[in-house]
Parts: C-alpha cells; structure tokens; sequence
C-alpha cells in the first residue's frame, strides 16, 4: 500500500513553480495597483508599510541633511548680520502695511456687519518642514515633518511666504505628503486678480501651471496675479498662486492657452505653512434643474 | 580569478545574514533624495537581481515583492509599482541564471541589460497608462547604470565566499 502512495519525500519539496508564483505574484501587484489608483482605498496599508519605512528613509536622509546643514553651521557670523539687518528692513518695510492691516479687517468685518454678509474665515495653520522630495518621477509632492500625531488630516492647504505650494494629499502617522501645483492631477480654483475672471489651474508637470477653461477672447494678460477664488471650500480666497507668464490666442481653439508660474518656492526646500481646514460651507442651494455641474476643485487626488 | 562556472574556484556557502545585510543597505541607498539625478542606479534592484541569479533558491519573488512594496512606500508610487517590478526581474533573472553564469562578467552585463530595462519600462508603462507625468527620457539611463555596476557589485558581494575554509594565521584574510 505504501508503494501506491507516490507523494515525494519532503526533501524534494521545494514548494510552488516558479511560474504559479510568478503569476501569483504579478496578479497581487496589479491588483494593488488597480486598487490604489483607481480607487484609493488602500491609504491604510500604506500607513502600515510607512511606520517601517519612514524610520529608514529618516536614516538614509541624516547624513545628507547633516552635509547640507553643516554647511549653514560654518557660516560667517557676517554673512547672518547682513540677513539679520535685510531682514530687519523688510519687516520695517512691511509695518506701516501690517499696523493698518488690524484696522482694516476689523473696519471690514464691521462693514460686512452692517451689509449682514457672512464674515471672512481667518487664516490660521501650523508650520512645518519640508523633509524630501518624492522619488517617484511620475508626479511632483514633498514630505513634511508633520503627520498625524500632529492632527493633519488629508485637503489642507499648504503655503508659504510667497504663496500656495499644494494640499496634503495623505497623511502618514508622523509625516504627511503634498501633492504641489505644479503636479499634473492638481488643481486650483483662481481668479484672475486683475478682472476677477475664475477658472483652475492645473499643474504641467514641469513646474508651470496651465489656466484652464479661458475663452481664447477673455481679458488675460501676461504679468497678471492668480489668487485663489476659494469655491471650493478648501483653499481661503486671496492666497497668490501664479502670474501668467505666456498667453497664447490661436482662433482654431475655443480655448486660449495660458500659462502661469508658481509664485511660491514650489520646488525648493523651505519651511511651510499648513493652513487648518475650513469651515464647511453652507449647503448648496438645490439646483433649479438636473443639471447643476460638478464643482470646479476636485480635491486634489481625484485625478487620473 | 572569475567569479563564474567556468573557475575551478568552489566557493563557500553564503551566509544568510549577508543576504539580509546587502538588500537592507540596497534599500537604504534607494532612499536617499536622488529626485534631481534620475540616471542613479536602482540599488534594490542590483541586488535583487545579484542574488536572484546566485541564489535563487533563498531569494526569489517572495523579497521582490516585499521589497518593492517598501519602495513604493517609501517614494510616494503607486502601490504595487515596483512590486510588479521587481518580481518581472526576479524571476527573469532565476531563469537565465544556469545560462549566464558560464559567461564572463561583461557579457553577464548583457544578459541582465535586458532584464533592468524591462524592470524600468513596465514601471513608465503601467504609470503613463494611469495618467503620470512624463519624467523624461532620462528616465531610461537608469538600468543602463545599473548595468554598468553589475561587475562591481559582482566582486563586491562575492568577496566573503572567497575565505578560505580553514584561519590560517600567515595569510592576511
């Protein structure tokens, strides 16, 4: 009976083919790819996989962080007066606009009273460090030093002292990734600053921004200020996000090309500001028919 | 002194640990910030591939898969990009590996060019196909340096197997 039993011993066992496994393997992947840019549902196993990577990549990043920070240790004593002193001129620079700034907010807030408008949301946020840019080539995003633990939740906005860099796009337990403007699944709602004309940007790819949706007659002129228009609900009106460098009306398009660059230090590295969330605003009104339209500012990652 | 089929050389068993240790420092250099260099070679997959070809029975697709999972953490990819990968490479590189082992190292380069290239485009495919940025044509230079390090990292990686068996106190190693 046991000459019938023709398993192999288990020393020849070396477990499935190559082939089975390779299959298995290379199906496992693009599943999780399908899953994760299709339907990114799967930010949780990545918060697991970083609570061991982000160690290493800390570590990888020290010596390299040491290189560029001991340089700025072995500055002259100097060269920081001179930034001291600029620095000191800006802000007295600044004064007379900032003393006046208090007044007027409070004297628009009093205005906005008596009109029985809804007040303006105050700008507050928290800041951060930049700790790398992302590997990945495919998109553009940078890694703060803030995550979770520090209460940042997906859709921030992130800025600096020139203007909006990005939104936070996932949150990790003690850092946080955002997708900057410039990225090709960004978007921004903006107004022109000049006429008050909205429409979105949308980044490039290699660090321009593209407005969007124009008219090829529309009054856009180069030198003219993006702000944002804040329809969204997720950027404040106001922020700066681009100046239109390069205008092209060609009649064959109903749309004109328009291309902007970032005004703030979008792809250097820089200490930043992630501004808290804002308040929910108020429900839209039911729209007259069935067609309403989609808003215009998906939230960042709702590309692809 | 080649470290092919064709030396008389019998090398000594490798050490699991070592293994560990070389894919562990691969991984490190992948996450240094090289954004702004993209011919930089991928160091994970130099090795995976190094010990996929020279050991193949302790490391297969079972590391390709963790390991390109942690690469797609740790550069903010698609999840399942380098995974997939890594595991194409890996199991390209078991099955030449009986072939290309009686090759001298320059023309083991060739045998694994292919491979390293494949690795890269498949990750440029299947991200162009969801909508990616462009990221150049430099993109491509990377297996190419890749390649350029296999004989080093060859000698580098098999140098503990040259030990001789028994400590001999006149010889320096």
């Amino acid at each position: 009976m046991a000459v019938l039993d023709h398993a192999p011993p288990p020393f020849f066992k070396r477990g499935p083919a190559p082939l089975a496994l390779l299959s298995f393997y290379v199906a496992f992947s693009i599943a999780l790819f399908v899953l994760d840019l299709r339907f990114h549902a799967l930010d949780i196993v990545r918060q697991a996989i970083s609570l061991s990577t982000d160690p290493l990549q800390r570590l990888a990043q020290a010596p390299v962080r040491m290189l560029t920070e001991g340089s700025d240790y072995f500055l002259t004593l100097e060269s920081v007066q001179e930034e001291n002193r600029s620095l000191q001129a800006a802000q007295l620079a600044a004064a007379p606009t900032l003393l006046r700034l208090e007044q007027l907010e409070a004297e628009n807030e009093r205005l906005r009273q008596l009109l029985a408008l809804q007040s303006r949301e105050k700008a507050a946020g928290q800041a951060a460090r930049i700790l790398y840019t992302a590997r990945d080539p495919f998109a553009r995003r940078v890694y703060l030093d803030k995550g979770q633990q520090q209460g940042l939740i997906p859709g921030q906005p992130v800025i600096d002292e020139g203007g909006i860099i990005g939104q936070i796009t996932r949150v990790f337990p003690f850092s946080a990734e955002v997708t900057l403007v410039t990225d090709k699944n960004q978007a921004v709602p903006v107004q022109v600053q000049r006429t008050g004309q909205r429409s979105v940007t949308f980044g490039l790819g290699n660090g321009q921004v593209e407005l969007k949706y124009i008219p090829a007659n529309a009054d856009v002129q180069v030198g003219d200020m993006l702000v944002t228009s804040g329809l969204d609900g997720v950027y404040l009106p106001g922020f700066p996000v681009a100046k239109v460098i390069h205008v092209e009306r060609d009649s064959a398009y109903a749309f004109a090309r328009i291309i902007a660059a970032p005004l703030a230090a979008v792809e250097s590295h820089t200490v930043v500001m992630v501004l808290h969330p804002r308040e929910p605003l108020p429900p839209r009104p039911p729209a007259p028919e069935a067609e309403s339209g989609k808003p215009a500012a998906k939230p960042a990652r709702a590309g692809n | 002194m080649q470290a092919s089929h064709k030396s008389s050389r019998i090398l000594q068993p490798v050490r699991p640990w070592f293994i560990v240790l070389s894919l562990f420092l691969a991984l490190l250099l992948n996450m240094l910030p090289t954004r702004q260099w993209p011919a930089m070679p991928d160091w994970v997959m130099l090795v995976l591939c190094f010990w996929s070809v020279r050991e193949w029975r302790k490391v297969s697709m079972g590391w390709a898969f963790v390991l390109g999972l942690a690469m797609d953490v740790a550069d903010g990819a698609a999840l399942g990009q380098h995974a997939l990968a890594y595991v194409l490479l890996s199991y390209g590189a078991t099955s030449l590996s009986r072939r290309m082992l009686w090759f001298p190292l320059s023309l083991q380069a060739l045998h694994v060019l292919p491979l390293f290239v494949l690795a890269q485009g498949i990750q440029l495919l299947i991200r162009m196909m969801a909508g990616g940025d462009f990221p150049g044509w430099e993109f491509l230079l990377s297996p190419l340096v890749t390649t350029l390090l296999w004989a080093p990292i060859t000698l580098l990686l098999l140098a503990p197997q040259y030990r001789p068996v028994e400590r001999d106190e006149n010889r320096p190693i």
